[in-house]
């Protein structure tokens, strides 16, 4: 309740400083803009959490790939949204394939789970510089370059619609969870594989279904990403990886509905506090972002919406 | 435990003799990378006292090797001190930094702590660039004397002798029992009258000085130059990378493990089919992922494996 309570005092200060200045109004948006990234790459990192309490440090750079892939797409011609969705297809079966041929062989080790995907890092990092280079590289603007004037305030076209793909994005998944039998088997699987087993779900499918659902969201934030920056490189999801940790340790790492929250509030923070804070220069806005993780931490050691783990001795 | 000493010692022995002859035969850039080996070794070697003895898993031992690396570079830039001095002080130094971090750090546990000390990975280097005035920023800062190859050599290794003499007196008495008690009961640990906060904070604050004294090496080796950059993120994984290879809980497997992070990316700069040093990465990650998917358990597990089976026959 006092979490609650809390984000709703958030949202009344928010509300009330955007009436009262358009500057503040403006970073709010932009902030949220950016959080809703922040949101999709969390998610995934949540999604491949509930189900195999691993951390997928290869998730960022996954992104980076596909949107690599959608770019050389629209290269060949394809528009942009039949490439979006194109490349949304990839991305799941990239997923699935990452899961079945480098992780299920070892998923007991949480260890070597993480290492590999340390390596998939790595790895694919080399592989996208190798085949299009680690110069910048450009792609047609999804949203165009308006803006629009509401009042004092300026809006851009592109922060509107990334909010929009990203929002339906986590709504359409969170459908497939609720309303579908493939998730409740997924929900199943991922909570209590034993028993999901026993009632015949293929625990393992569900799993590597689990990546390949988390690589296409975190290709929708890898896609999103790009027009944001406006430039393509290999590094361009790096940092956005770390917030997304932030997002999702904030969020309680277990719940997706934490994970959407954690990554609005980073973003929305980060922009006010640039904004208002001298202190706080562009160097320092992942250790503020981190600093904020820390003080919920040592708060909430499960994160805000976590719950403590009972265990029995 | 009793076999240890008559197999162990000569291992030892055999391994200092070649360590002490090899500098006649290298030369001074092969001298140059047997130090960088010997750098890994003592930042493995302090992480493996924190992940393998007492179970807290760090992504970001990097941030304390740039601690004590900045020390030696301020003590040496700002008042002249001579090099083999700042080794100690960035000990202690790191020391006291690990025990300042290892204090908060008991709340958090498993993946918490893990992304916890990424932060720390992440924030420190960039708190170079916030206070650029004292750290020389991103131009980074130069120490006021270099040293030769032979000196780095014979420095560094005696340097990893010494540490590892030490974590092994450590590791094998009392407290070492108490270590591996946290790591494996905490509840049956406190219940024998082991104190948790006490041990688990100092071996947080050993594993950090280790590191400390292995980013002023590192500064050493890179004739006296620290920079931001070279304390990313990637540091880090690096070390967690050899610590894993190298198999946690085993002290015999780091060397393995610091081989393996020292002289693969070296080595596999020069393979002929990708060529240009994105090569670097992907044989790198490829080899990462193979070696967990052999050996999940590193080095250590193998040589366990193969202790086992020398035993029943």
């Amino acid at each position: 309740m006092p979490v609650l309570a809390g984000l709703a005092a958030a949202c009344v200060f928010l509300v009330v400083g955007c009436l009262s200045s358009s500057i503040f109004a403006q970073q709010t948006v932009a902030g949220l803009a950016q959080g809703v990234i922040f949101s999709s790459l969390a998610l995934s990192l949540v999604l491949i959490y509930r189900a195999t309490e691993v951390i997928n440090f290869a998730q960022g750079e996954m992104a980076m790939a596909t949107t690599y892939v959608a770019y050389q797409l629209t290269l060949w011609g394809v528009t942009y949204w039949l490439a979006f969705f194109l490349t949304l297809g990839i991305a799941f079966v990239l997923g699935v394939v990452v899961q079945l041929a480098v992780i299920r062989p070892i998923q007991h080790s949480v260890i070597a789970v993480v290492i590999v995907t340390i390596g998939l890092f790595i790895l694919i990092d080399g592989v996208v510089s190798w085949i299009w280079g680690a110069d910048l590289k450009f792609m047609p603007a999804p949203f165009g370059k308006t803006t629009y004037h509401v009042g004092a305030v300026t809006v851009a076209r592109q922060d509107i619609g990334t909010l929009i793909v990203s929002i339906l994005s986590v709504f359409l998944l969170w459908m497939l969870f609720k309303f579908t039998r493939l998730g409740l088997a997924m929900r199943a699987a991922a909570l209590r594989p034993a028993s999901a087993a026993l009632v015949g779900i293929r625990v393992n499918w569900m799993l590597a279904i689990g990546w390949g659902l988390a690589a296409v969201l975190g290709a929708v934030a890898g896609l999103m990403t790009e027009p944001a920056q406006f430039v393509l490189q290999p590094t361009m999801m790096q940092a956005i990886l770390l917030y997304a940790f932030a997002a999702a340790v904030l969020g309680g790492l277990e719940s997706p509905a934490g994970a959407v929250v954690g990554g609005l509030a980073l973003g929305v923070f980060l922009n006010l506090v640039g904004q208002y804070v001298g202190f706080a220069t562009s160097e320092l806005r992942l250790p503020i972002a981190f600093a904020v993780l820390l003080g919920v931490l040592l708060l909430k050691p499960t994160g805000i919406f976590g719950h403590k783990k009972v265990r029995r001795v | 435990m009793k076999l240890r000493v008559p197999t162990g010692l000569p291992a030892a022995a055999i391994v200092a003799v070649v360590l002490a002859l090899l500098p006649f035969t290298l030369s001074g850039y092969h001298q140059g990378l047997a130090s960088e080996v010997a750098i890994y070794f003592i930042a493995i070697l302090g992480l493996n006292i924190l992940t393998g003895y007492t179970g807290q898993i760090s992504i970001g031992h990097g941030a304390f090797m740039a601690i004590g690396g900045y020390t030696t570079v301020v003590m040496s830039h700002d008042h002249h001190t001579n090099l083999l001095l700042t080794l100690p002080l960035a000990f202690a130094v790191a020391f006291v930094c690990g025990v300042l971090v290892g204090i908060p750090a008991l709340r958090f546990s498993g993946v918490y702590l893990a992304l916890a000390t990424f932060a720390l990975a992440v924030s420190v280097p960039q708190l170079t660039l916030k206070f650029s005035k004292f750290l020389g920023g991103s131009n980074g800062l130069q120490a006021s004397t270099t040293v030769s190859h032979t000196w780095l050599y014979a420095t560094s290794w005696s340097c990893a002798a010494i540490l590892f003499a030490v974590a092994w007196l450590l590791l094998g008495g009392r407290t070492g029992r108490a270590f591996r008690a946290v790591r494996d009961s905490e509840v049956a640990a406190v219940s024998t009258g082991i104190s948790l906060p006490i041990y688990k904070v100092l071996a947080f604050g050993v594993s950090a000085a280790f590191a400390g004294v292995a980013g002023s090496l590192f500064v050493i080796h890179t004739n006296g130059f620290a920079q931001p950059n070279e304390f990313g993120v990637i540091l880090s994984l690096q070390i967690l990378i050899g610590a894993a290879v190298a198999g946690l809980g085993s002290l015999w497997g780091v060397l393995v493990g610091a081989l393996f992070v020292g002289l693969l990316p070296n080595l596999s700069t020069s393979v002929p089919v990708i060529g240009s040093s994105h090569g670097q990465d992907v044989v790198f990650g490829l080899i990462v992922i193979g070696v967990m998917l052999l050996l999940p358990n590193g080095i250590a597990g193998l040589l366990a494996r193969v202790a086992r089976l020398r035993a029943r026959t």
